[in-house]
């Protein structure tokens, strides 16, 4: 079952800059997949569009049953709400703790203490910083701030995970170390999609693969053939 | 409960940033709290002259003299040409008679010399003494009584009333303009205070609409926030105000000037004047911050 199906779409900024030509794509529930591109190919525009931060010019946008395209910025936040983003720069607030970092995604929906506690601990527990919950991120490593950023996605229990180069300002091993707790995320059913540039990662982890190239679909990798120069199969 | 939680968690985050921002904080609550006080002596001021404007109209009259051989059908035909009168609100006859009565109770000396006039010998007039509606036409009522035949002389304390009236008015006006004109310099310095705290607050923002909070629920700690900052800054109005009007209106025994000007008891005024004064305080806050928040949080 599909959770995100975009039809033709089409993003021009008001430059007159085409980000997107015309792109048509499927994901499936419990996927995860690599969308992979040179600079400026369309890659953040694209998943800018699945949490609604941009609005496609044309076709059509269906995420967890909802049509993004046609959202009043109004009712933005039901998208969000079912919607985790982790960022490269993290996005964390420097002045609260890793444990309030994770906890205000919670406290903005109004959900009671005890319950943001509960998930608060489980979503730290996931990512292995529960022993660091009163640590602020200033005293936390690169690799540890994203893992923070993650448990704050992930706490509300979204469908969808959308990571933005999240390993980009890492060094392999802490990648490596990101990449398996979003793969055990993975593992619990949410689907994550991951823009990158890490070929070294894609290739390792061998999931289905978006090459974008100046705004359209180059190449469609199924599971595992990324990397396999011999494999035509594409999807 | 959802809601409670939510509002109460909007509060504390309100008042956090009031102290986060203090010096900020503190540039719109002095603002708000001179620009209170104004608008708090304006009100006192504004009151009483109204209380006093009051106070003369319903003492001044028109006194209308009628000429000394007007018989009892002309001064009954004077008496309904006077009702007639568009400014007219009550008409008075007083009879010769009636007033060397009075005259001669109120002086020994009246007494003595009046004994001796006979009736033709009298000085004394009847008189009609008029209230009007409006006290600023009280100058066109006079000459229109004038005009009506057999009335000798009009008397009304010509310009002093005016005088006194047009001085009341421009009072009000001032501070009327004064009032306004600084508001508006308020709302404009809790739009800028509120802009700042905006922008300072750009990642929380950022990061509340990421994980879902609704547009409202981002809007409203500003909103609050503002709110917050007219409640404080009207706390010294309101205690100068108790404080200050009590104490003039004790040493001056509650009189100004002269026994004619009374002015209005402290209580329940200076409880009245508090209240406007809060509630000018939250509206100018309250509106200042939905200005910025509307102009500045692009959500």
């Amino acid at each position: 079952m599909d959770l995100i199906a975009l039809q033709n779409v089409r993003k021009q900024y008001k430059t007159g800059v085409v980000a997107i030509h015309d792109l048509s794509l499927n994901i499936e529930k419990g996927d995860f997949v690599f969308v992979i591109g040179s600079t400026g190919c369309g890659k953040s525009t694209l998943i800018k569009m699945l949490y609604r931060e941009e609005k496609p010019t044309k076709g059509k946008i269906i995420v967890g049953g909802i049509d993004v395209a046609k959202l009043r910025n109004s009712k933005v936040y039901k998208l969000r709400r079912k919607i985790g983003v982790v960022f490269q720069d993290y996005k964390l607030l420097n002045k609260s703790t890793a444990y309030e970092n994770v906890a205000f995604a919670l406290e903005v929906l109004g959900l009671p203490k005890d319950e943001i506690h509960d998930k608060v601990i489980k979503a730290l527990e996931l990512v292995g910083l529960k022993n660091k919950a009163k640590q602020y991120p200033l005293n936390l490593s690169g690799g540890e701030q994203q893992r923070v950023a993650i448990a704050r996605a992930i706490v509300n229990g979204p469908k969808l995970l959308i990571c933005d180069e999240p390993t980009g300002n890492l060094d392999e091993n802490t990648s490596l170390e990101i990449m398996s707790v979003l793969e055990e995320i993975n593992k619990l059913g949410t689907t994550i999609i991951m823009v990158t540039h890490d070929t070294t990662i894609v290739k390792k982890y061998k999931k289905r693969t978006i090459l974008l190239d100046s705004g359209r679909i180059l190449k469609d990798y199924k599971k595992g053939t990324y990397g396999n120069e011999s494999n035509k199969n594409t999807k | 409960m959802k809601a409670i939680r939510i509002l109460s968690r909007n509060i504390r985050d309100s008042f956090k940033s009031v102290f986060r921002n203090f010096s900020l904080s503190l540039a719109s609550i002095s603002c708000i709290t001179i620009t209170l006080i104004v608008v708090a002596i304006s009100m006192v001021l504004s009151l009483n002259v109204n209380r006093f404007t009051e106070l003369v109209e319903k003492d001044v009259t028109i006194v209308a003299f009628l000429d000394l051989e007007t018989n009892d059908v002309e001064i009954n035909d004077i008496s309904q040409k006077l009702k007639g009168l568009n400014n007219v609100e009550s008409v008075k006859f007083k009879s010769k008679q009636s007033i060397s009565e009075d005259m001669m109770a109120s002086s020994e000396t009246f007494k003595n010399i009046m004994s001796e006039w006979s009736e033709a010998e009298s000085p004394i007039q009847d008189t009609f003494q008029v209230k009007v509606k409006d006290i600023k036409l009280i100058g066109k009522t006079a000459d229109e009584i004038k005009a009506i035949e057999k009335v000798d002389v009009v008397k009304y304390g010509e310009g002093m009333v005016e005088e006194l009236v047009s001085i009341f008015d421009i009072v009000r006006r001032a501070s009327f303009i004064a009032v306004v004109a600084l508001i508006v310099v308020t709302a404009f310095l809790i739009i800028n205070t509120i802009k700042i705290t905006i922008f300072s607050r750009k990642r929380e923002i950022e990061i509340m609409r990421l994980v879902g909070a609704s547009n409202l629920n981002i809007k409203i700690p500003f909103i609050i926030e503002g709110l917050i900052l007219g409640v404080l800054g009207s706390i010294i109005p309101i205690i100068a105000t108790c404080y200050g009007y009590t104490a003039i209106y004790d040493k001056l025994g509650g009189k100004l000037f002269s026994d004619l000007i009374k002015m209005i008891k402290p209580a329940p005024f200076i409880y009245f004047i508090s209240l406007v004064l809060l509630i000018i305080g939250m509206i100018v806050g309250m509106f200042g911050s939905l200005r910025a928040v509307k102009k500045y949080l692009k959500i």
